[in-house]
């Protein structure tokens, strides 16, 4: 299956969706800090990896596909759902990455520039994941 | 006050940013790939290196790990149930975050406490 990029679905959300996502990333980096701040750093980091956008985006996307379903005169419950749970599959895989990156920078940000860690453990995460995906998809 | 504003500001761009690009991708495995982005960490380390040390951002990174294996357990959770249930996304997705808490809490205390 070929990776494709679809600009049409920048318009299908609506701008409140956009704010919503905004307000949970936010939300989520700022309590993380609070939380650090209060309880160290060990639990703080913890959610470094929490799901923050996790259920708006899936929301998103089942409701994307049921329109996408409904314009056609269909019923879209079931596509949507599926939809859903396909790109939850997906994050499966980014997961793994995600402890990849981690890795990283618990093993290096000590020694070498923030900057470097930082770029490094990105890029091993996206290496990785997308790895992963592609080895799902042969399989 | 102002470097909770800052986190919030910072973590609100680089988690949106990520999920336009997830948006945009096709198939949706492949996108869903995005929705395990480092976002909220890069939003973070970086700030935390500059306020509290790099020694601390990596103690951070360390429970992040744990962070992020309970984020596959809650992933692989939300996928299968959204594949044999016919349940909500929104319901799933926030009925299962005690799963994350769940095993983050749990790994943290049996292997990083």
């Amino acid at each position: 299956m070929q990776i494709k990029v679809d600009p049409s679905v920048i318009g299908q959300t609506r701008w409140y969706e956009y704010v919503v996502r905004f307000l949970f990333g936010g939300l989520i980096t700022a309590v993380a800090g609070s939380i650090a701040k209060k309880f160290g750093a060990g639990i703080g980091g913890l959610f470094l990896a929490f799901p923050a956008i996790f259920p708006a985006s899936a929301t998103l996307i089942e409701k994307h596909e049921k329109q996408k379903k409904e314009e056609k005169g269909l019923r879209g419950m079931r596509r949507g759902r599926e939809a859903a749970s396909v790109d939850a599959a997906g994050s499966v895989m980014g997961s793994v990455g995600l402890l990849v990156f981690a890795l990283i920078v618990w093993q290096f940000a000590p020694r070498y520039s923030t900057f470097m860690v930082l770029t490094g453990a990105t890029v091993a995460w996206l290496t990785v994941s997308v790895l992963i995906w592609h080895v799902r998809k042969r399989a | 006050m102002s470097q909770i504003l800052v986190r919030f500001l910072v973590g609100g761009a680089v988690v949106s940013a990520f999920a336009v690009v997830g948006d945009l991708l096709k198939p949706k495995s492949f996108a869903g790939l995005f929705g395990a982005a480092p976002s909220v960490a890069l939003a973070t380390l970086g700030l935390t290196v500059v306020t509290e040390g790099a020694s601390y951002a990596a103690t951070e990174a360390r429970s992040m790990m744990a962070g992020a294996i309970a984020f596959t357990a809650y992933a692989s959770f939300v996928s299968w149930v959204m594949m044999r249930y016919k349940l909500k996304a929104l319901l799933v997705t926030i009925c299962s975050i005690p799963l994350w808490l769940g095993v983050a809490f749990g790994l943290w205390y049996i292997w990083l406490r």
